[in-house]
């Protein structure tokens, strides 16, 4: 089989009926969907207007489907484990074998960090940025819709080794000399590798888009001091990606060199060091953690505001905390591994910068509440994220205040009070904020809001499921229960792990809350019509266009004078008692032009990953040379803008008026 | 849209702060943006010279770089380097005032000197190996390999595209998006000379340290 490389039918694994039931399932979901598309006649449409669009609203949108949709994936990776654990205690052995359950963790941690967590806040950013700040489009849209596409290639390859060979057994840092080819000689870890490759390309490629727009684009008048603090996070956030997803890039790309040509960066032999990659891992990691945190805490923000109306209390000192947390992300790396037996002084060093970093974040938590504090609170299902995430943030850092201690670290290193901890900061901390989001500009979107009372339910379920699923984790930890244990002989354990299973199951049915809320928006959507742009008496300049904007955003470029801008707008036109006169000199505007590059470049990246991680060397080189080309076509095209005649602006923008009223 | 209404009273020139002057043109944003990704490359390197430092020291008992590295082939290279970025920058002067012939004969140089460059490179390579010192043998060398073959790998990257500006130059003569990506290469090129400078350092010179 040398023209398939090691690719043949064993490689489908049809003796775990686990494993080809999901797959059974994914295949008749995928064919459903697809088939119903085309019966339907929507290939053209998303063809041209979703998979082709180089719009930024467009492309967020995408990412948030694509990262919702792997949620359902890790959370059935997750209550998976969480079903084995409980029921494997001393004779039983539950019903997912070693090597199994091992493939399962891993795809947990990698699924839920790359293409969930990573696609929600990236899906927000592209959304909402280009909007706060008064911007017709990101820099540049056509490498927007490329990020996007490569992004959905690393999804693909993760769900692919599901069908086709194995995922990594390595856990989703796949530290080495495990992850060596001496002790995984399967495709499994290359599996993991190719996907966070191809993918890792288009996050650096966002970082890099998104840096430029917010320092390069926003509206006349908008200077820095007066960026929602929503694109103060989001440009903390890219500056992070640009500066640590290329050590990723690096350290993968060295494994992948052990792996397929022998070198010896992390091999236990030839003078390999292996804590090397530990180390770069997390130089990468940890920076990792700010770049999902930061976004969140910028839609907090956005959501404490406006749903207080009030201004954000502390707006300079939430901006330097965001910029603190960016710089001092670099420094707490080593608190990933105090065990690796560095010496005391330096485990120290990185013990007090961990507590450091909770400063600028206890900063940030006392503006939040200030600004609630005297307010007039709506309660509406953002908020209810929103005060959910703080009453569970602040212990779940406590936790982590205690871990930063070596000494304390070294006690429960690698235990599930670890996995605790890091599930009691980043739920709260990226899920809820990505939630939170999603309620809040949902109806900026698709022109309705969604529903608040399966809204309410599902943030019940996820925040009650969520402690039942984890506080339990901080007992059994502290009595000495290891991480990933596919099975243990503690019976004193049992019960906790059943109420963490409890947790799961209420997890689910918040899951299945949000299902029906989107079901039942959609029905209703007549009744929760966004008809004025501005649902929840805005403040920032989002909220001033129409719902769903125009492919343009603004017809005329605002100009902004303050903070909150579109605030002290209708502040001043309700002062004046009259709305202003619409006569502008409309003109027409430049919009980027559709292009299928990034989808093309990515089906050639998906190619080029499998075709690497089977050994198919003929069609990884076709794969490339398929990219390289798409790529040139794209360089010697010579139209790469379409104009929107003033007339279209101008109709467009006298049919959606802006409405101001308490 | 109406806050725009109200704002069309502030004059321009009271805007005095620059953050506040509105959208830069499309040649500033091309320029930065591939100056924040050149940054990033940057940090790829920095991790690829971090993996160097650990491992420069882990021979496992072969060839180490005192016993492989040439200084005289260095230096040769560290010249054409030099001089390729040299020639770049009159091919930037002569893009400025759009004189073709200046531009193809900066083009024409830079390229031989790049690709003199890689030669040189190459041929160092295939003595290193010849003598045994692959990168399968040590640390040492997967990372001496890595670290300066990545460098070999983007002047390689460099070259063709060169090589394409000069046929998108001669189809389409001086347009704004034609200038725009010269300027960007123009960029890459003096950034993999910072990236040499930091290699001829850190693994030429530091390397035969006794």
């Amino acid at each position: 089989m040398t023209l398939l490389g090691k690719l043949d039918w064993s490689a489908v694994p049809f003796d775990q009926p686990i494993v080809m039931g999901t797959v059974g399932v994914m295949v008749v979901a995928i064919v459903s969907v697809l088939s119903w598309v085309t019966l339907r006649g929507y290939v053209r449409y998303l063809w041209r207007e979703w998979i082709t669009s180089v719009d930024h609203k467009r492309i967020g949108v995408m990412y948030i489907v694509l990262a919702l949709v792997m949620l359902l994936r890790g959370f059935a990776d997750g209550i998976m484990m969480r079903t084995q654990q409980g029921i494997a205690a001393g004779g039983a052995q539950g019903y997912l074998p070693p090597e199994h359950f091992d493939q399962i963790f891993s795809a947990h941690g990698t699924i839920m960090i790359f293409f969930v967590a990573m696609p929600l806040v990236i899906g927000l950013m592209n959304f909402v940025v280009p909007l706060q700040l008064g911007a017709r489009d990101v820099a540049f849209p056509t490498m927007n819709s490329i990020s996007f596409w490569l992004t959905a290639s690393g999804v693909l390859l993760t769900n692919l080794s599901l069908a086709i060979g194995e995922f990594a057994k390595t856990g989703w840092f796949a530290y080495p000399p495990l992850s060596e080819l001496q002790f995984s000689p399967g495709v499994g870890v290359d599996y993991y590798l190719w996907s966070l490759q191809i993918s890792g390309v288009g996050t650096l490629l966002s970082g890099v888009n998104f840096v430029t727009t917010i320092l390069k684009i926003r509206a006349p008048g908008m200077s820095y001091m007066r960026m929602p603090v929503f694109c103060w996070t989001a440009l903390a956030s890219n500056l992070l990606m640009v500066a640590a997803f290329p050590v990723l890039t690096a350290l993968f790309a060295m494994l992948l060199l052990d792996r397929y040509l022998g070198f010896h960066f992390f091999t236990v032999d030839a003078g390999g060091n292996a804590m090397m990659y530990v180390n770069l891992f997390w130089v990468w990691g940890h920076p990792e953690v700010y770049i999902l945190v930061l976004p969140a805490f910028g839609v907090y923000s956005e959501v404490a505001a406006t749903f207080s109306g009030k201004s954000l209390f502390g707006y300079r000192s939430m901006v330097l905390a965001t910029m603190a947390i960016c710089v001092l992300s670099y420094t707490v790396w080593l608190h990933h591994f105090f065990t690796m037996g560095a010496s005391a002084s330096v485990n120290a060093f990185f013990g007090i910068t961990s507590m450091i970093i909770g400063v600028p974040t206890g900063v940030k938590v006392f503006n939040w509440l200030f600004t609630m504090y005297g307010g007039r609170v709506r309660f509406t299902v953002p908020v209810l994220w929103t005060i959910g995430f703080m009453v569970t943030f602040v212990f779940g850092g406590l936790t982590g205040v205690l871990l930063a201690l070596p000494a304390v670290d070294w006690q429960v290193h690698n235990s599930v009070f670890l996995v605790a901890h890091f599930h009691h900061v980043i739920i709260p901390g990226v899920l809820f904020g990505a939630i939170a989001g999603y309620n809040y500009w949902f109806p900026k979107a698709f022109g309705f809001k969604l529903d608040e009372r399966w809204g309410k339910a599902a943030f019940w379920c996820w925040f009650i499921g969520f402690h039942l699923a984890f506080m339990p984790l901080y007992v059994t930890g502290l009595m000495g229960m290891p991480r990933r244990l596919q099975h243990s002989d503690v019976l004193a354990w049992q019960p906790w792990l059943l109420v963490a299973e409890v947790g799961a199951i209420v997890i689910f049915a918040g899951i299945i809350c949000q299902i029906v809320q989107i079901v039942v928006s959609i029905r209703h959507r007549e009744q929760l019509r966004d008809t004025t742009g501005d649902p929840w008496n805005g403040r920032t300049l989002e909220w001033s266009t129409a719902s769903p904007p125009p492919a343009w955003n603004f017809a005329v470029l605002p100009r902004v004078d303050g903070l909150d801008a579109f605030w002290a707008h209708k502040q001043r036109v309700l002062a004046k008692q009259e709305l202003p006169v619409q006569q502008h000199a409309y003109r027409s505007i430049e919009v980027p032009k559709n292009s299928p590059v990034g989808f093309v470049t990515a089906f050639f990246a998906v190619v080029t990953g499998f075709a690497l991680i089977w050994h198919i060397w003929w069609m990884a080189g076709f794969g490339v040379l398929g990219a390289v080309a798409t790529l040139l076509a794209f360089m010697f095209r010579t139209k790469d803008e379409v104009e929107i005649p003033a007339d279209e602006v101008a109709l467009f923008d006298r049919a959606h008026p802006v409405e101001v009223s308490l | 849209m109406n806050v725009a209404v109200e704002m069309d009273a502030v004059r321009h020139g009271e805007l005095l702060d620059i953050s506040e002057a509105g959208p830069a043109p499309k040649r500033i944003i091309a320029g930065f943006g591939f100056w924040i990704f050149l940054l990033s490359d940057i940090v790829m390197f920095s991790a690829l010279f971090a993996g160097y430092a650990v491992l420069a020291k882990a021979s496992a008992g072969g060839l180490t770089g005192a016993q492989l590295f040439d200084q005289r082939n260095v230096a040769m290279e560290t010249a054409l380097l030099l001089l390729s970025s040299y020639s770049c920058g009159m091919m930037s002067l002569a893009i400025n005032s759009q004189r073709y012939l200046a531009t193809f004969l900066g083009a024409v140089v830079t390229f031989l000197l790049g690709a003199a460059f890689l030669a040189l490179e190459l041929n160092e390579f295939q003595g290193m190996i010849a003598l045994g010192a692959t990168p399968e043998r040590s640390a040492f060398l997967s990372a001496f390999f890595t670290l300066v073959g990545s460098h070999g790998l983007h002047v390689t990257v460099g070259l063709a595209w060169l090589v394409l500006m000069m046929v998108q130059l001669s189809l389409r003569g001086f347009q704004d998006v034609v200038l725009r990506r010269l300027h960007c290469f123009s960029l890459f090129w003096h950034a993999l000379d910072i990236i040499w400078v930091l290699i001829f350092t850190v693994v030429y010179l530091m390397g035969v340290l006794p």
